[in-house]
């Protein structure tokens, strides 16, 4: 005859949560590495204009940025005060624009080459005369799909 | 209940999920994936078309930015803020046939004979200086986009009961799903189609 110990005394046993901070540490660790954002140095200063008639830019991925506008404080002893254009984390001459758009292009994947924007990431007080010759670059490496980049605000905040 | 008291006391982790929380909601609040916008366009190809169409002079709204950030359109001085009224003004009116030779029935212009024909026809002419500040360059490029919006959002509110600009933002939406995407791409096209944005952005002159 089979005879039952009891061995409950009474409470309920607690689960363990010792492992719910390392559960919580793994959650903590993917954010903090996944909203780390890459963004080169800028060394140009780099006021975008206003807009609101705008459409969001596509996913990160898909887009080239090229920064154009005058030289930050500690490097115009060395490059001037005239606006430049900024690839990646060096200055940039207009004839480089082309190649670098090739390179990044042939980056991508290539399910995503064809659908790829150049955000033009320009400050206010550039010469259309520099903004000119980037587009006219793009157009020579067919890369025709643009995006002014602004911030949201009146238009009207540009002109005074 | 034998416990075995020989070993190191446990350190009470319960509040370290707590502490862990804190942190992460710390991070989901504080970190924004911030999205970057701004105006689309096209750039029109290098090679150019074989056989340019003739454009008369009356279906052009050209739009000058001098190096001195001044507007002239239609060869008249313009201050920035007039430049959506007269750009919807001009591509509303209407007064002749289209490409496909329909006069246009939802255009609410005036139908003046010496403007644009058709929105169809219509083209909006920008040119620059190289000495054109970008913003000012911006701010306009920002105003004629908000015209076409304008008229765009007008025909979509009285076709779809929804405005343009927000079916548009819909449609870009990743999130979006499919069906909902293959609902409002006729409609945007039917829309594109009554106002097809036709912005030209000449190569600056040199001088």
């Amino acid at each position: 005859m089979a005879k039952f110990t009891k061995k409950k005394q009474g409470d309920l046993p607690e689960v363990s949560t010792a492992s719910l901070p390392d559960i919580v540490f793994m959650l903590l660790f993917f954010f903090m590495t996944v909203t780390t954002m890459k963004d080169s140095e800028l060394m140009i200063k780099n006021e975008l204009p206003f807009a609101d008639q705008v459409q969001t830019l596509d996913k990160k991925d898909r887009v080239i940025y090229i920064y154009a506008g005058q030289p930050s404080s500690r490097y115009q002893d060395k490059f001037g005060t005239l606006p430049k254009i900024q690839l990646n984390d060096k200055f940039a001459n207009v004839d480089e624009v082309a190649n670098y758009v090739l390179a990044e292009r042939a980056s991508k994947r290539e399910e995503l080459q064809n659908v790829l924007t150049t955000a033009l990431k320009v400050d206010y007080e550039t010469n259309m005369g520099l903004v000119s010759d980037i587009k006219q670059e793009l157009r020579k490496v067919n890369a025709l799909k643009i995006n002014y980049t602004t911030r949201s605000g009146s238009a009207f905040e540009n002109v005074n | 209940m034998g416990r075995n008291r020989s070993g190191a006391p446990v350190v009470n982790a319960g509040s370290m999920a707590d502490i862990a929380f804190l942190l992460l909601i710390f991070f989901l609040v504080t970190t924004t994936i911030e999205t970057d916008s701004g105006l689309d366009r096209k750039l029109p190809p290098i090679e150019p078309p074989e056989n340019p169409p003739i454009i008369r002079q009356k279906n052009i709204f050209t739009v000058v930015v001098n190096k001195n950030n001044q507007l002239l359109v239609e060869e008249e001085l313009m201050e920035l803020k007039d430049l959506r009224a007269a750009a919807v003004e001009f591509l509303d009116n209407g007064a002749g046939v289209g490409q496909d030779g329909q006069p246009c029935d939802y255009c609410q212009g005036p139908r003046d004979p010496e403007s644009s024909d058709h929105p169809s026809k219509a083209i909006i002419s920008l040119q620059n200086d190289r000495l054109t500040e970008y913003g000012t360059y911006i701010a306009v490029q920002n105003e004629l986009v908000g015209a076409y919006n304008q008229l765009r959002n007008r025909e979509a509110e009285r076709l779809f009961g929804s405005s343009f600009t927000d079916m548009n933002a819909l449609y870009l939406d990743p999130k979006t799903p499919d069906d909902v995407k293959d609902d409002l791409k006729p409609k945007l096209e039917r829309i594109q189609d009554m106002f097809p944005q036709k912005l030209s952005e000449a190569e600056p002159k040199t001088y």
